[in-house]
């Protein structure tokens, strides 16, 4: 077996004094082989980014290595002054960041950000470089090169800014690549691009490559060797494939069956039960103004947009970013005002009501955001946050507050939790309550706006299991806008699959994955990360 | 950028004649203005006289247009008070005032922005604390006072530099002091937060992966950031300087634009009056353009 590229030998980060653990990495010991691609999987807080800042010397200053060492070419790596680190970051080790928008510099154009790479070492003349950078946006398969090297960030795409990171880590030729959740923020078609993209560097340029993820699909489709890392300490360690297929550590057990399968579960119709919801002809154009002397620009968000929920039964809506499920469940709720169609809650005409009858019908549709930081006021109790809405409507006080404890009892959380402040709660705690607030207004339908997007895998799991359960005991009709296509097949009776405004499918879930009809869906069905290890 | 430029352009020119029309209305709207000019111990006859005389007997909207056409070729008529044209009194005055905002502009940048910077690089050490005092006694002081102190150690005490007058350019060093440290605070504090923030994003530890030395990181990723909305403020300061150095003109004795405001208005001197506030609110109009422009060329962003 040939030697490892890199050796991490006993790492340990300490955390600042007042965290919750007094190591973000603890103990960690992993080889980087050569040619390879070793995924660092865990949840957040797992310690699996800082390990990887550790390896390019960028851990933020609170952070200090205390023991261990980083072997590379020779050197302890924890060893280097900054100015040793200079010579080796970009050079022999580049890296890939999470979110393609804000890691590149939004006043500097695409062409000279990657050319910036070989005069940080002093390589080229400045006319050799501009030439590199359109052979490596050739390279990562940047549509127009020579017009794009031209182009600031703002300008390209999601998917486009990722593959000019990638030009730019690889303008050297590095021998090791570090990256950092690259496809997370990315749409699941582009995510498959740049996966591949990456791997195809990887094997023609003989790179190694140390991957971080949440997402055991990516795993799947891209690592040869895998760590499992938990609390920042290495669980579990080995071949991919064995790995996924037969996990030792309870904790990578846990964590493989929290992943939702795609074979989504067998499920009674509803078609017979009385209607909650339905949506006709929705249709939503945004003008973005031009200025006082600009023309405006119009953008069709919601195009005729129809679907029908039943009670006791949840429709998905599913679809890439800036495809309209969004806007449209902003609809439904009337959080905006379509210019056309209708949306009924059971019998009643939702979209004719006057504002004092809205505000009176209201409670009958909630909303679940996605932010569980950003969607619960931080200077609130959690009873106040839940109690408010009923109380607007007149409940009274004493009524309201014994029923927030019942709710919280219900989503899973001690009473106790009724006196404490948002801040005391863990992401999946604070969806609870999200969750507990909708439900204090006795809706007959709940949207669900990405309500578990930004939750670990394991939490994830309980969440959609609370959704559902909650579902049948309260016979609510659930709205459930995603990109995750796992999700959906988890929690839906029925898909609606949304491609730039318009429904393009509307089936049975089961129906949907079995045989997609429309070329979209299939392109999404086939893009979602690990599909030759999605066993049941 | 060629139609953003014409855009904004055609915006600052609708700013403009909103502007002019703004300060003719105001001094029409301040009282019989034939009275004022002929004075409390004016008979009627006198009064209807002037009246005619400037032409105040005519409709508003005549007048606005005879005001107007003779502004744009830069004729606003007579000073009550000095007889001679307003003109010649704001191009005697307003190259004193200018010179005395450039300048001092210029101390409140250079000073500001490196201590700024550095208090953002140093944070939360001695260099940041003491960079903190420096602005929070800027904004404390008031620049009469101020004044007054460096005159007398620096002229008084040392004897280095002249009291008062506008002769040489000896003269502008104190007042382009006083003023410039007056408008110094507000930018240094914006560009600790600016460089703060930027130095946190995401892209300045793009840089740093690229394994470019710290200095480039600093000026071409973080500062030529963080110094985007630093431009727009010192526009706004360069205006306030220029309305505002009323005090500073007091203090040293400056004969500029301030001072001639001031006591045209004690005078009644009305033309002279509006005329200032025009070529004033003319001067803030160019300047708010050329920082839009200088802004859009900086970040490609705002060129849509």
């Amino acid at each position: 077996m040939n030697e490892p590229v890199v050796r991490i030998r006993n790492l340990t980060l300490a955390l600042p004094k007042g965290s919750d653990r007094p190591h973000a990495v603890e103990d960690l010991s992993l080889d980087l082989m050569p040619g390879k691609i070793l995924c660092v999987v865990g949840e957040s807080g797992s310690g699996k980014s800082m390990s990887a800042y550790a390896l390019t010397g960028l851990l933020p200053r609170a952070l200090k290595p205390v023991g261990g060492q980083i072997l590379f070419e020779g050197r302890d790596l924890l060893t280097l002054e900054e100015r040793g680190w200079r010579a080796l970051r970009g050079r022999r080790i580049a890296m890939v960041f999470q979110e393609p928008m804000t890691a590149l510099n939004p006043v500097m154009r695409i062409g000279d950000q990657i050319a910036e790479m070989f005069e940080a070492h002093g390589l080229l003349t400045p006319a050799e470089r501009r030439n590199r950078a359109v052979a490596l946006a050739i390279e990562v398969g940047l549509p127009d090169p020579g017009q794009i090297v031209r182009a600031y960030p703002h300008q390209l795409s999601g998917g486009q800014r990722q593959r000019a990171m990638i030009a730019m880590a690889l303008a050297l030729e590095p021998s090791i690549l570090v990256a950092d959740e690259p496809t997370t923020a990315l749409d699941v078609t582009t995510q498959a691009q740049i996966l591949k993209l990456i791997r195809d560097l990887q094997r023609r340029r003989g790179m190694s490559v140390l991957f971080i993820t949440h997402d055991f699909g990516v795993v799947a489709d891209i690592a040869d060797h895998v760590a499992v890392l938990q609390r920042g300490r290495l669980v579990e360690q080995g071949i991919a494939e064995t790995v996924l297929q037969h996990p030792q550590h309870p904790y990578t057990q846990a964590l493989l069956a929290a992943v939702p399968s795609l074979v989504p579960p067998a499920r009674a119709s509803r078609a017979d039960a009385p209607l909650a919801l339905s949506a006709i002809g929705l249709t939503k154009t945004y003008a973005t103004r031009g200025g006082l002397f600009g023309k405006p620009r119009v953008v069709a968000a919601v195009k005729e947009v129809g679907f029908e929920v039943r009670r006791g039964e949840t429709l998905g809506l599913v679809g890439e970013s800036g495809s309209g499920k969004s806007t449209t469940a902003r609809l439904a709720i009337r959080l905006i005002e379509p210019d056309r169609g209708t949306v009924r809650l059971g019998s009643l005409d939702y979209t004719a009501l006057a504002p004092r009858a809205l505000r009176d019908e209201r409670r009958r549709i909630q909303m679940i955001f996605q932010d569980p930081f950003a969607s619960l006021n931080p200077r609130r109790t959690v009873e106040q946050i839940i109690t408010a809405g009923p109380i607007a409507h007149g409940t009274p006080r004493r009524e309201a507050r014994a029923r927030a404890r019942e709710l919280l009892d219900l989503v899973g959380l001690s009473a106790s939790a009724a006196e404490r402040y948002p801040n005391a709660f863990s992401g999946g705690q604070r969806q609870r309550i999200g969750i507990a607030r909708a439900l204090a207004m006795e809706p007959d339908v709940l949207v669900a706006d990405e309500a578990v997007s930004a939750l670990d895998v394991s939490v994830q799991a309980q969440v959609l299991d609370l959704l559902e359960d909650l579902k049948q005991r309260l016979n609510l009709a659930m709205l459930f806008i995603t990109h995750d296509l796992r999700v959906a097949a988890k929690i839906c009776d029925r898909i609606a699959v949304m491609h730039r405004g318009a429904i393009v499918e509307m089936r049975p879930t089961t129906d949907l994955f079995r045989q997609p009809d429309h070329a979209y869906t299939r392109s999404l069905l086939a893009a979602v990360p690990g599909l030759q290890a999605a066993r049941p | 950028m060629l139609r953003f430029m014409i855009q904004r352009s055609l915006v600052a020119l609708a700013v403009a004649v909103t502007v002019s029309v703004a300060s003719f209305m105001l001094l029409h709207l301040s009282g019989d203005l034939a009275t004022a000019i002929a004075g409390p111990e004016a008979t009627s006859v006198q009064v209807e006289a002037i009246r005619v005389q400037y032409g105040l007997n005519q409709p508003l909207l005549a007048q606005f247009f005879a005001w107007g056409a003779k502004a744009i070729r830069l004729d606003f008529g007579n000073s009550f008070y000095f007889r001679e044209s307003v003109i010649d009194l704001l191009a005697a005055r307003l190259p004193i005032t200018l010179f005395l905002g450039v300048v001092a502009l210029a101390v409140a940048l250079f000073v500001a922005i490196p201590l700024g910077v550095l208090a953002a690089v140093r944070r939360d050490t001695w260099i940041d604390r003491a960079a903190l005092s420096v602005s929070v006694l800027g904004q404390a002081m008031p620049s009469f006072w101020f004044g007054l102190t460096l005159i007398m150690i620096f002229s008084v005490n040392l004897r280095w530099l002249p009291v008062s007058g506008n002769t040489t350019w000896k003269h502008f060093v104190l007042p382009a002091i006083a003023l410039g440290y007056y408008a110094m605070p507000a930018v240094m504090r914006l560009t600790r937060n600016g460089m703060l923030e930027v130095l946190a994003s995401d892209y300045v530890r793009t840089a740093r992966a690229k394994g470019l030395p710290p200095r480039k990181i600093l000026i071409r990723h973080a500062l030529r950031n963080a110094v985007i909305p630093v431009i727009a403020l010192a526009a706004v300061q360069f205006g306030f300087m220029l309305g505002g150095s009323i005090v500073i003109e007091a203090v040293f004795s400056l004969q500029g634009l301030g001072q001639l405001a001031w006591e045209s208005i004690a005078r009644n001197d009305f033309p002279v009056v509006q005329a200032i506030v025009l070529v004033l609110a003319m001067i803030y109009i160019a300047l708010t353009l050329a920082a839009d422009l200088l802004n859009a060329f900086l970040d490609p962003r705002l060129r849509q």
